[in-house]
């Protein structure tokens, strides 16, 4: 149980976490959503005490990140694949973190053996790919047997069966019981493994839901019907207190009525009917619409990038 | 690679007590050190410079006595056989102490070290202790086989310095006859006096030598700790080093010597001397240590502050 009060962040005169509340529990996969320059690297940094929050704590189980007897018992973080030492083999890099928390040498090897570097092992990680980098990283994290693990944007750069695993490796943490807290700015990532999702905007809460509620408000639903008497419809559900719009290709799109509303309509009315579909907004438009307002670089702001690359000095 | 869905099946860790402490992030320090290649490649350059330079001065000296016999008097041995080791070793132990810890940022390596271990004054203390105890063995190696290099190349010069037994070198020479000039021979010298150099003083110039290359390893390890990049680290510490004193010398002799004593680098001059009258415009070797010293204690210091209070 990861509890964040108050988290205030500031980099000079940014802000780029303000008065950030919520909590992360354990037994399931919780999403971390925002835009690029939301907050979220920052927030684990805080989490994690590399970054001295401003303002506000964080504990861990009741207790301050530092304070805990073996640190690599209690949280795994990977937050930037690439932040080890390009010239130190897999198994020094993983040997020298376990070594600081007196960590049985044996247990490198199942590591290893579990994310699939074992062959490369003796390998310096500079030659790494990142999705070999990826794994490193997730081995480190595991090491411990860590009882919350974090990652940060963990499925940037890797192939479809990358992303895969490390989706099957979060929900399997999740079920093991472990809390599992994850960043990401695409809302494709988390559909398939968020149970439970924080989203944040310009280093502000803007929700705290679970997956199904996230679901639920995003399908403010909309019904698409093709007719040949559009117009007869159209004054038909405008009498229902329907509104209705026009969407593509001679369709018209209709809210405030089920399909099946309209469909009943249409037959008392006569009303000949090509198409009656229920259109749900996609997650990823509903937290496009979400955060809109609070997106740090628009792309079509002229003169300001896109977006911000975080460095990962090598 | 093969593709893994049935995740997550390592064994369980057995429980354990205690507390992570000093003692694991001391020997994963080391794990650090020993496993990157810069560390080998850094500390061969240092024993390569330091003995082939005081091999080369060795046989300088041997030729430099026999043309010119009267310099045999104020000729330190020993001096000879270290200059390269405290001149130019402590500029390449200063990148081994420095990149002990600016390595960590200039990878990112530092976010994974502080998020294993986030008692951050544990890992500093740690640092130090590995750089330090690595620093001590690595120069008093150097120093003692630059020492039996060096006497080695002069060996039949006349000239010599031992740690097992008193030597005596003439303390005046007296020239007569041509001087050396081309065409002619050598001139007649006749020497008067004699200056016993007793196997301690050696002992203590080697020995106290690599003690102070050792202290500017810590030196470059603190700026490194305050300045967190690796090129600015040694920059810095070169400057400090090397450059300051060439530009004090720059400076009215009426004055640069008092400045140059408050300096880091001045007690390698002074500790490597093992004949004739000790410096006037220095403190004597101990003291003089003792102010290289406090740059350590004070650099250190200040770089153990900010690790801790910084956001990495």
């Amino acid at each position: 149980m990861i509890e964040v009060r108050g988290l205030t962040k500031r980099y000079g005169d940014k802000v780029a976490v303000d008065d950030l509340t919520f909590g992360v529990e354990p037994g399931r996969v919780t999403g971390f959503l925002g835009p690029n320059g939301a907050g979220k690297t920052t927030t684990m940094r805080c989490i994690l005490g590399l970054d001295y929050p401003d303002k506000g704590t964080v504990v861990i189980d009741g207790k301050v990140f530092r304070d805990f007897a073996f640190p690599m018992r209690e949280v795994g973080a990977l937050l930037e694949a690439k932040a080890v030492h390009g010239g130190r083999s897999a198994y020094n890099h993983l040997l020298c973190l376990a070594q600081t928390n007196n960590l049985p040498r044996r247990r490198i090897g199942e590591a290893l053996e579990l994310v699939g570097l074992t062959e490369v092992a003796t390998k310096r990680s500079k030659g790494f790919s990142l999705g070999m980098s990826q794994r490193l990283g997730i081995a480190a994290t595991l090491l411990g047997d860590p009882k919350m693990v974090m990652f940060d944007e963990p499925v940037n750069g890797l192939d479809p069966e990358g992303i895969l695993w490390i989706r099957n490796l979060m929900k399997a943490l999740a079920a093991g019981g472990r809390t599992v807290f994850v960043s990401s700015h695409l809302m494709s990532e988390m559909e398939n493994t968020a149970d439970h999702l924080i989203v944040i905007g310009r280093g502000k809460l803007i929700a705290d839901c679970t997956m199904k509620e996230f679901v639920a408000r995003a399908s403010g639903a909309s019904v698409r019907v093709r007719t040949p008497s559009a117009d007869q419809l159209i004054r038909a559900v405008s009498a229902k207190g329907a509104t209705v719009g026009t969407g593509d290709d001679e369709s018209i799109e209709v809210r405030g009525m089920s399909a099946e509303q309209i469909g009943d309509l249409a037959f008392s009315e006569g009303i000949r009917l090509h198409e009656l579909a229920t259109v749900r907004a996609s997650l990823e438009e509903a937290f496009m619409e979400l955060t809109a307002d609070s997106v740090e670089f628009h792309a079509d702001a002229p003169g300001r990038p896109a977006s911000v690359m975080i460095g990962n000095g090598v | 690679m093969t593709t893994t869905t049935a995740v997550v099946s390592l064994p369980v860790l057995p429980p354990a007590t205690g507390r992570a402490g000093l003692r694991g992030v001391l020997a994963s320090e080391f794990t650090k050190l020993r496993s990157v290649r810069s560390t080998y490649w850094t500390l061969a350059a240092l024993i390569i410079v330091s003995v082939g330079i005081a091999a080369i001065a060795g046989f300088g000296v041997a030729s430099n006595i026999h043309n010119n016999p009267q310099n045999k008097p104020g000729t330190d041995a020993t001096q000879a056989s270290l200059i390269a080791f405290f001149e130019l070793g402590q500029l390449i132990i200063a990148v081994i102490g420095a990149m002990s810890i600016t390595s960590e940022y200039s990878t990112g390596m530092i976010r994974t070290s502080l998020t294993v271990m986030p008692r951050r004054g544990t890992i500093y203390l740690a640092k130090l202790i590995v750089l330090t105890t690595v620093a001590l063995i690595v120069s008093l190696v150097t120093s003692f086989i630059s020492f039996f290099v060096g006497q080695a190349a002069m060996s039949g010069s006349g000239v010599s310095a031992s740690l097992f037994h008193s030597i005596t070198i003439p303390a005046n020479a007296l020239v007569k006859g041509p001087a050396g000039g081309p065409g002619n021979g050598p001139p007649t010298v006749t020497f008067q006096g004699i200056e016993t150099i007793s196997p301690g003083t050696v002992l203590a110039a080697v020995i106290g030598t690599a003690l102070f290359v050792t202290v500017v390893a810590l030196i470059a390890f603190g700026l490194g700790a305050i300045i967190r990049h690796t090129a600015g680290a040694i920059t810095s510490a070169i400057g400090l080093l090397f450059v300051l004193s060439i530009i004090i010398q720059l400076l009215p002799d009426s004055w640069r010597w008092d400045i140059m004593r408050f300096f880091p680098d001045a007690a390698g001059r002074v500790l490597s001397v093992t004949v004739g009258p000790s410096n006037p415009h220095l403190w004597s070797a101990w003291p003089q240590f003792l102010v290289t010293v406090i740059w350590a204690v004070a650099l250190v210091g200040a770089g153990g502050y900010l690790f801790s209070k910084r956001d990495a």
